[in-house]
């Protein structure tokens, strides 16, 4: 029995795969969407914007400027947030004011790394922000067992990259309607 | 005289008009003026990018904390992270004295070496007293160094938490239905349940995980229970290890399949003269929207005289969960649970429990719970521990 295990550790050990890792680098990220010319812009994070964040991710936001791409009516966004204990860094690519893609760039828990699968991300895709109430996803997200505050994490980066794309000059209904 | 007056102010006007004429600066001179001014657009735009470039460092030091130079302090903070969960439990019991109890208290400790060495701990007051004579207990269960030594694997050194069943790994209160924990895992797995050893983890395929350990194993009494043989890691007898594996699929969106088996030589360490065990455990979860599913198998299969005799060769158990997510803060379940830790015994009657009952969440990690307890059929026959239950939990 003893040699049985002794097996599987080493049959194991030698095969598996990233739980936690980069997956993609912005600059890989960025090709997949946008032209190589086009260039990073920079959001100012003012007084309002900084509150709306705040309340957005349930906790402090001391960045003082976030950088994404833009084109046309759509914008690109690498963004973190804390899971359980270390950041998950995810790009989210927003159009016409809904999620077209969300990608983990990288994952550095070493438990709920599932989330990087195509089966979760695709969840967001067309997702809005709902039209009354505060800044949320206008569906819901179906979790993975055992990665629920991962999960969570997701969200609000997904949610906080449409709430950001609305504060650019390719939001088309910029100076519009600002939702809630 | 109205005529001359005109006439005055005519010639005045074409006097002034050619003397203006001749000073109207040449093309030379406009020249000049346009390359001064030129000269100070680009000075201008040259101060407006030194500004930029200012106001970026100054941004970037301002982010970074404490304008470049990071403070010692500052570092172990960043990597030092504090958490915990706990909950308190109402049961009100149909036959016996009602009890309110401070059931769990839990500080998380952990701190992050480098990229790829890290610390994780687990400290917990159980029943809110500990001492001789009290209650409760203070228990350290869980305190492991983690190596992620190449991508994608690591191995974990120290006392973890045993990969096996639901709720041993994943047990805030938040996450899981009803103010007590399932009794099937409680007393057959036994949750909560943790070892000191090594411990390797990682993924086979997407979606397919595994993890293999060498640990410290169980001291029962010849033909006693499992629950009772949990060492917890203080000055724990070694005579014997256990070996632990479990495969765990989370492919597919919504779905969670695994299996864990575990091997222990002679799990009384030395007591009796043979008493190798074998735990097997299968679980499954599937959610769907609102709806979610939860069933879990658990078996023991112990050798040795004693156990033969006193029917715990055989100790299993298996439950069903369904639940329903009324709204994001309110979810609803019911329970069918059977187990029995005597199953080697014909003349022992397995315990069913059926639990039923509602959780309400105030934030994703604070929860309120009312569940009601019925025990259907108890191995001693009773049903002395009907209840309904209240409870608080939270997380963080």
């Amino acid at each position: 029995m003893k040699t049985v295990f002794a097996i599987i550790l080493l049959v194991a050990s030698s095969v598996c795969l990233a739980q936690k890792g980069q997956f993609i680098t912005e600059a890989e990220f960025q090709a997949r969407f946008f032209s190589a010319d086009v260039q990073q812009q920079t959001l100012w994070v003012n007084k309002h914007l900084k509150s709306d964040i705040e309340g957005i991710l349930n906790r402090r936001f001391t960045t003082l400027r976030i950088r994404y791409w833009g084109e046309n009516t759509r914008t690109a966004w690498i963004l973190e947030e804390i899971g359980k204990e270390l950041p998950i860094t995810v790009g989210v690519v927003i159009e016409d004011d809904k999620i077209y893609e969300v990608s983990i760039l990288e994952y550095r828990e070493s438990r709920g790394g599932e989330v990087r699968y195509p089966f979760f991300t695709r969840q967001f895709q067309q997702l809005k922000l709902q039209e009354v109430g505060p800044y949320r996803l206008d569906k819901s997200i179906d979790g993975i067992t055992g990665a629920t505050l991962s999960v969570r994490a997701l969200k609000k980066i997904a949610t906080l990259a449409l709430f950001l794309h609305r504060q650019t000059p390719f939001y088309p209904l910029l100076g519009k309607s600002m939702g809630s | 005289m109205f005529k001359k007056s005109i006439m005055a102010i005519a010639i005045a006007a074409v006097t002034v008009s050619a003397h203006a004429a001749d000073e109207l600066p040449t093309a030379a001179e406009m020249w000049k003026v346009i390359q001064q001014q030129q000269k100070e657009i680009q000075a201008l735009k040259s101060q407006i990018e030194e500004t930029d470039v200012k106001v970026t460092a100054t941004a970037d030091a301002v982010e970074q904390g404490s304008g470049g130079t990071v403070s010692k302090l500052a570092q172990w903070t960043e990597k030092t992270k504090i958490g915990g969960y706990g909950e308190h439990h109402f049961n009100h019991f149909e036959d016996k004295d009602d009890k309110i109890d401070a059931h769990r208290f839990v500080v998380y400790l952990s701190h992050q070496f480098n990229d790829k060495v890290s610390f994780f701990s687990e400290l917990e007051l159980e029943h809110s007293l500990a001492g001789e004579g009290k209650p409760g207990e203070v228990e350290l269960e869980q305190a492991y160094i983690q190596w992620d030594y190449t991508g994608g694997h690591n191995v974990q050194f120290g006392q973890f938490l045993v990969p096996v069943g639901i709720m041993n790994e994943t047990h805030e209160p938040d996450t899981f239905y009803g103010t007590e924990r399932n009794l099937v895992e409680k007393n057959v797995i036994p949750v909560t349940w943790w070892e000191t050893g090594v411990m390797f983890n990682g993924e086979l395929a997407p979606g397919l995980s595994y993890s293999a350990a060498v640990h410290s194993g169980l001291k029962t009494a010849d033909g006693g229970s499992i629950r009772s043989g949990r060492q917890k890691s203080a000055k724990a007898t070694a005579e014997d290890l256990a070996y632990t594996g479990r495969l765990k699929y989370t492919g597919i969106q919504g779905l969670e399949l695994a299996a864990t088996i575990q091997y222990q030589e002679d799990i009384t360490q030395g007591v009796a003269s043979e008493a190798d065990a074998l735990l097997t455990e299968f679980h499954a979860i599937y959610s769907a929207g609102p709806v979610s599913v939860r069933a879990l198998w658990a078996s023991w299969d112990v050798d040795g005289d004693g156990f033969d005799t006193a029917g715990s060769d055989d100790q299993e158990g298996w439950y069903i969960e369904p639940s329903y997510r009324l709204s994001e803060k309110i979810g609803v379940f019911a329970r069918y649970s059977e187990y029995n830790n005597k199953a080697g015994d014909s003349d022992s009657i397995d315990a069913e429990i059926w639990d039923y009952g509602i959780n309400y969440w105030l934030t994703p990690t604070v929860v309120l719970k009312a569940d009601y307890s019925d025990y259907v059929n108890k191995n001693s026959g009773s049903t002395d521990n009907d209840a309904f239950n209240l409870g608080v939990g939270w997380s963080f």
